[in-house]
C-alpha cells in the first residue's frame, strides 16, 4: 500500500475552542480521489456488511477514484438520504471502517470522509438531481417526527408517489441533528439543504405540531385520512440521577443545554439570539456519550467559559462516545476526570457551588459485559463548578404513547415493533430511537427506511 | 405565521392578543397553554389560554410585560404576525359536578383562571371567583368573570375597589366564615399561591395551583421545567401544570424561576439602549 490514509484537515484546537465553526475542514478533490485510489475493490466487500443500510461502498469510492463525482453521489443517495449527515456523525470507526479489508494490514479506507466530500460537493455546486418520483397512488401517510428516522421515511414515501405529511413538534425540522448535535460537529446549513431537498420531493412538513396534544394518532387517521403512520419521536426525556441537589440553579440536562445554545442559537445571545444560556465559569459534564462530548465542547466554546471537566464513572476504554470527538476534546482542553462519580450538588442559597464525587475502581464485568465501577471508600472530594451538565442518557417521550389506545410499550416506554417497525396498531409503524432507545442516526435512518418499504407494501394491499 | 387579529392594551403592562391559530382552537382545553416565538432569533415563551373561538379559529392570550420577549410583543401591533405558536400543552384542569369551585386569579393569573372557571360553570358547579389588583384601574377582566361566575369577589391593595387587601384576605374571611369551599384553585405570582395554600392546608381543602417555572419545548424532552411535589421531580409542562398546592415545594420554584436572571437583564437593557437610540433616529428624522 503506497498510500497512507489521508489525514483530515482540522481547524486549530485552540483557534476553534473560540468558535462554532466546523472543526474537520474536509478533503480536497485530490485528496478524495487518492484516498479513493486505497480502495482495492474487494469482490466481497465487508466494508457494506457494515454498514446498517448498506451504502455501495466501492462502487461509489470507484466513481471517486476516476474523478466522477455526480455518479458517486447518485450511488450514495440510492442507499443513503442523507450522506452529508452521516459522513460526518456516523460512527464509521466501529461500522464500515471496522471492517475494511485493507484495515487488517494497514488503516482502513477513509470511507465516512469520502462520503462527506461527496456529499459537500455535490451541494456546494448546486449539482443536486432530483431522483424519479412514482406517480402519485393518492395515499397520504403522516410521519411524527422530523429526525433522522422520520424524515428517511419520508423520502422514501415520496419517492414512490405517496402524499407525504411530518409533523414536528419544535419549530425546526431536524430533531437531534439540529437540537442536540452542535454546529462545529454538523453545520446547520446542511440539516437545512437535507430538508430542503425533501421538500423538493414534494414531502409537507408541518413544524410547531405536536402529535397527542395538537392533534391524536387516531385522530390524523379517522379524520384528517392518512392512511397509515409512522412515528419517529426519538429519545427525548432526560434522566436524572437521583441524587441530592439536582434541582439546584446550575443543574441542568444536557437537552436543555444543547438545545439552548444549538437550537435557539443560544452562543450567539445576547446579541443576536433571545434565548439565554448558562454562564459559569466552571463545568462539569457528567457522563461519557456523545452527548456528553458534545455539551462539553460546546461549554468550552462559550467566551465566559474557563474549564470545563468531563466526569465519567469508568474509564476511558469504557466510554461510548465517538474516539474521533473524545479525542477533539481532549485537545481543546477539556479535563478528564475518569472513575469518578457524582455523589451530591452542593449548592448556598439556590445556585450550584460545587459538587462532591467518590473515586471509582473497575470491579467484576456486570450484565452489559463492561466492568462494573465500584466506590473507593474514603475518596470524596468536592470540584468546584458553577454549573452542572447532566448527561447519563434519554428515556422515551409518553405523549404519543398516552393518547394512543392499544399501541404497545416496554417497561422503558419504547414502543414495540417488528423488523419492519410494524406496531400492534393496524396502519401504524415506528422506527428509531423510539423503539430501540437512544442509539444512532444510521440505525434510525435504517429503521426508517424498513418501515417505509412496509408502509408502501401495506397501503398498495389496501384498495 | 400566526397573524394578530387584535390587540388591546390593558392596565399594568398587560396587553390581550387575539391571534389566529385555528389548529390549536380544535385541541384547546381548560388549564392548558401555548409557546410562542415573536421572529427567527426570539425565545419560546409559554402562555396560557385565556380563551378560544371555534367559528373565528382564535385563541386569547393575556401577556405581561416583563422581560425582553414579552416587552418586544407588546411593541406589535394587529396585523403583524407571531413566526410560531405551538400547543396546546399541558394537562387540562380536571372537573368534576356537583362541587363549590373558588378560583382566586392575580395579574395574568385572572386570565388563566378564566377558562377554568367557565368548565366549572358549564356542567353546573357553582362558581366563585376572587380577582384582585393594586388599584382600580389595575383590575383585568372584571366583565369577563362576571359573565362565567356566580359570584365575583374583588380585592385591591389600596382599597380603591371591593375590599382592601389582596386576594388572600377574602379567602381567609371566607374560610373563617365556613363558607362551602369544595375546591380551590390559585393561579398567579408564586408567593400568591402559595399564601393560598398556607391557608388552606390546615383545613384540609383540596387545592390547586398552576406552576409557571421557566419552560422551553413543553413536551417533556428539555428537563428545565421540573418542578418538586410530594419529594418528587415532575415536568411542569407535561405532568401539569396545575398541581396539588399542599405538596409543591414553592421555594425550589421561586429559586429556579430566577436561574436566568443575570442573563435576562442583560438582554433587557441591550433591548432597551436599541430602542431609546431608534426613538433618538425617529424624533431625528423629524
Ligand atoms: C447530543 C447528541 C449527540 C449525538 N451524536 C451522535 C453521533 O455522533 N453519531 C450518531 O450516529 N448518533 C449520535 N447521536 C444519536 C442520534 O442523534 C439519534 O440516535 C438519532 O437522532 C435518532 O433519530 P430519531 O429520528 O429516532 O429521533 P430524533 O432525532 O430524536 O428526532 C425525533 C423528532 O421527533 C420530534 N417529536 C417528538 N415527539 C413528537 C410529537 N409528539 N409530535 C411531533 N414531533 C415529535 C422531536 O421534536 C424530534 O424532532 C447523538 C445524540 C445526541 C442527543
Ligand atoms: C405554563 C405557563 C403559563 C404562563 N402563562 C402566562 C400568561 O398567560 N401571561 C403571561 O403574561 N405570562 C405567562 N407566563 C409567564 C411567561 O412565560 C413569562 O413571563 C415570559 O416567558 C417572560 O419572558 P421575557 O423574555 O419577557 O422575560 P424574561 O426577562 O426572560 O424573564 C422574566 C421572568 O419571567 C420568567 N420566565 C422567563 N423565561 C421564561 C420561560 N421561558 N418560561 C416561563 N417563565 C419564564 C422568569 O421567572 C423570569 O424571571 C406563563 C408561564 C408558564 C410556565
Ligand atoms: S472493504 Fe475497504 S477496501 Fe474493500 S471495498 Fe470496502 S472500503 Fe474498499
Ligand atoms: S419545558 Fe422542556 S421539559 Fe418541560
Amino acid at each position: 500500500m503506497k498510500i497512507p490514509r489521508h489525514g483530515m484537515p482540522e481547524q486549530d484546537p485552540l483557534e476553534r475552542a473560540k468558535n462554532f465553526l466546523e472543526v474537520p475542514l474536509g478533503y480536497t478533490a485530490e485528496m478524495a480521489v487518492e484516498e479513493a485510489e486505497r480502495c482495492i475493490q474487494c469482490k466481497n466487500p465487508k466494508c457494506m456488511e457494515g454498514c446498517p443500510v448498506n451504502v455501495k461502498i466501492p462502487q461509489f469510492i470507484f466513481h471517486v477514484a476516476m474523478g466522477n463525482f455526480p455518479l458517486a453521489a447518485q450511488t450514495l443517495k440510492e442507499t443513503n438520504a442523507l450522506p452529508a449527515v452521516c459522513g460526518r456523525v456516523c460512527p464509521q470507526e466501529e461500522q464500515c471502517e471496522a471492517v475494511c479489508t485493507i484495515g487488517a494490514k494497514v488503516e482502513p479506507v477513509a470511507i465516512g470522509r469520502l462520503e462527506r466530500f461527496v456529499a459537500d460537493w455535490e451541494r456546494m455546486t448546486g449539482n443536486v438531481s432530483l431522483p424519479v418520483i412514482a406517480p402519485p397512488t393518492g395515499k397520504k401517510i403522516a410521519v411524527i417526527g422530523a429526525g433522522p428516522a422520520g424524515l428517511t421515511c419520508a423520502g422514501d414515501l415520496a419517492k414512490l408517489g405517496h402524499a407525504v405529511t411530518i409533523f414536528e413538534a419544535l419549530h425546526k425540522p431536524g430533531g437531534v441533528l439540529v437540537y442536540g448535535i452542535p454546529e462545529f460537529r454538523l453545520p446547520k446549513q446542511i440539516v437545512d439543504a437535507e430538508v430542503s431537498f425533501l421538500e423538493k420531493l414534494g414531502v409537507t412538513i408541518q413544524c410547531d405540531f405536536v402529535v397527542g396534544m395538537t392533534r391524536t394518532v387516531d385522530e390524523l387517521m379517522n379524520e384528517d385520512g392518512f392512511d397509515a403512520v409512522f412515528i419517529g419521536t426519538g429519545a427525548g426525556l432526560p434522566y436524572f440521577m437521583g441524587i441530592p441537589g439536582e434541582n439546584l440553579n446550575g443543574v441542568y440536562s444536557a437537552n436543555e443545554f444543547l438545545t439552548r445554545v444549538n437550537l435557539m442559537k443560544g452562543f450567539e445571545f445576547p446579541n443576536h439570539a433571545d434565548t439565554p444560556v448558562p454562564m459559569a465559569k466552571h463545568v462539569a459534564v457528567i457522563g461519557g456519550g456523545n452527548t456528553a462530548m458534545d455539551s462539553a465542547r460546546t461549554a468550552r466554546r462559550l467566551p465566559w467559559t474557563e474549564k470545563v471537566y468531563i466526569v465519567y464513572r469508568r474509564s476511558s476504554v469504557e466510554m461510548p462516545a465517538r474516539k474521533e470527538e473524545i479525542h477533539h476534546g481532549e485537545q481543546e482542553g477539556i479535563e478528564f476526570l475518569l472513575l469518578t462519580n457524582p455523589t451530591r450538588f452542593i449548592g448556598n442559597n439556590g445556585w450550584l457551588v460545587g459538587m462532591e464525587c467518590q473515586k471509582m475502581e473497575l470491579g467484576e464485568p456486570d450484565a452489559s459485559g463492561r466492568r462494573k465501577p465500584v466506590p473507593v471508600a474514603g475518596s470524596e472530594f468536592v470540584l468546584d463548578v458553577e454549573a452542572v451538565i447532566v448527561a447519563t442518557g434519554n428515556g422515551s417521550n409518553p405523549l404519543i404513547n398516552k393518547t394512543t389506545p392499544g399501541l404497545t410499550t416496554n417497561k422503558y416506554g419504547n414502543i414495540i415493533a417488528d423488523e419492519t417497525g410494524k406496531t400492534s396498531r393496524e396502519g401504524v409503524w415506528a422506527g428509531g430511537d423510539i423503539v430501540i432507545g437512544a442509539a444512532t442516526v444510521i440505525k434510525a435512518m435504517g429503521a426508517g427506511k424498513k418501515a417505509a418499504a412496509a408502509i408502501h407494501e401495506y397501503v398498495q394491499s389496501k384498495k | 405565521m400566526y397573524p394578530i387579529v387584535e390587540k388591546n392594551d390593558l392596565a399594568a403592562k398587560v396587553y390581550r392578543y387575539v391571534i389566529k391559530a385555528p389548529q390549536i382552537v380544535k385541541k384547546a382545553r381548560a388549564g392548558q397553554f401555548v409557546i410562542l416565538r415573536l421572529h427567527e432569533e426570539g425565545e419560546r415563551i409559554p402562555i396560557t389560554l385565556a380563551d378560544w373561538d371555534a367559528v373565528q379559529g382564535t385563541i386569547t392570550l393575556y401577556v405581561q410585560a416583563v422581560g425582553k420577549t414579552t416587552t418586544m410583543m407588546s411593541m406589535m401591533k394587529a396585523g403583524d404576525s407571531l413566526m410560531d405558536v405551538v400547543g396546546p400543552f399541558g394537562v387540562p384542569s380536571h372537573v368534576e359536578p356537583g362541587k363549590t369551585f373558588v378560583a382566586i386569579g392575580g395579574g395574568f393569573g385572572i386570565a388563566a383562571i378564566h377558562p377554568i372557571v367557565r368548565a366549572h360553570k358549564l356542567i353546573g358547579n357553582k362558581t366563585i371567583s376572587i380577582i384582585g389588583s393594586r388599584s382600580k384601574d389595575l383590575l383585568l377582566m372584571e366583565d369577563e368573570m362576571r359573565a362565567i361566575s356566580d359570584e365575583v369577589r374583588i380585592a385591591t391593595d389600596d382599597g380603591s375597589y371591593g375590599t382592601k387587601g389582596f386576594v388572600t384576605t377574602i379567602l381567609k374571611s371566607m374560610l373563617e366564615q365556613r363558607e362551602p369551599v369544595d375546591v380551590v384553585l390559585a393561579i398567579g405570582p408564586v408567593v400568591m399561591m402559595k399564601a393560598v395554600a398556607d391557608l388552606t392546608r390546615p383545613l384540609g381543602v383540596q387545592t390547586l395551583v398552576s406552576l409557571n417555572p421557566i419552560m422551553m419545548d413543553g413536551t417533556g424532552m428539555c428537563g428545565a421545567c421540573r418542578v418538586v411535589v410530594g419529594n418528587k421531580m415532575k415536568f411542569a409542562c407535561v405532568d401539569g401544570p396545575e398541581f396539588d398546592a399542599h405538596a409543591v415545594d414553592f421555594e425550589l420554584l421561586m429559586a429556579r424561576q430566577k436561574m436566568y436572571s443575570p442573563q435576562e437583564k442583560i438582554s433587557f437593557d441591550i433591548f432597551e439602549k436599541i430602542c431609546e437610540a431608534q426613538e433618538h433616529r425617529e424624533t431625528a428624522a423629524w
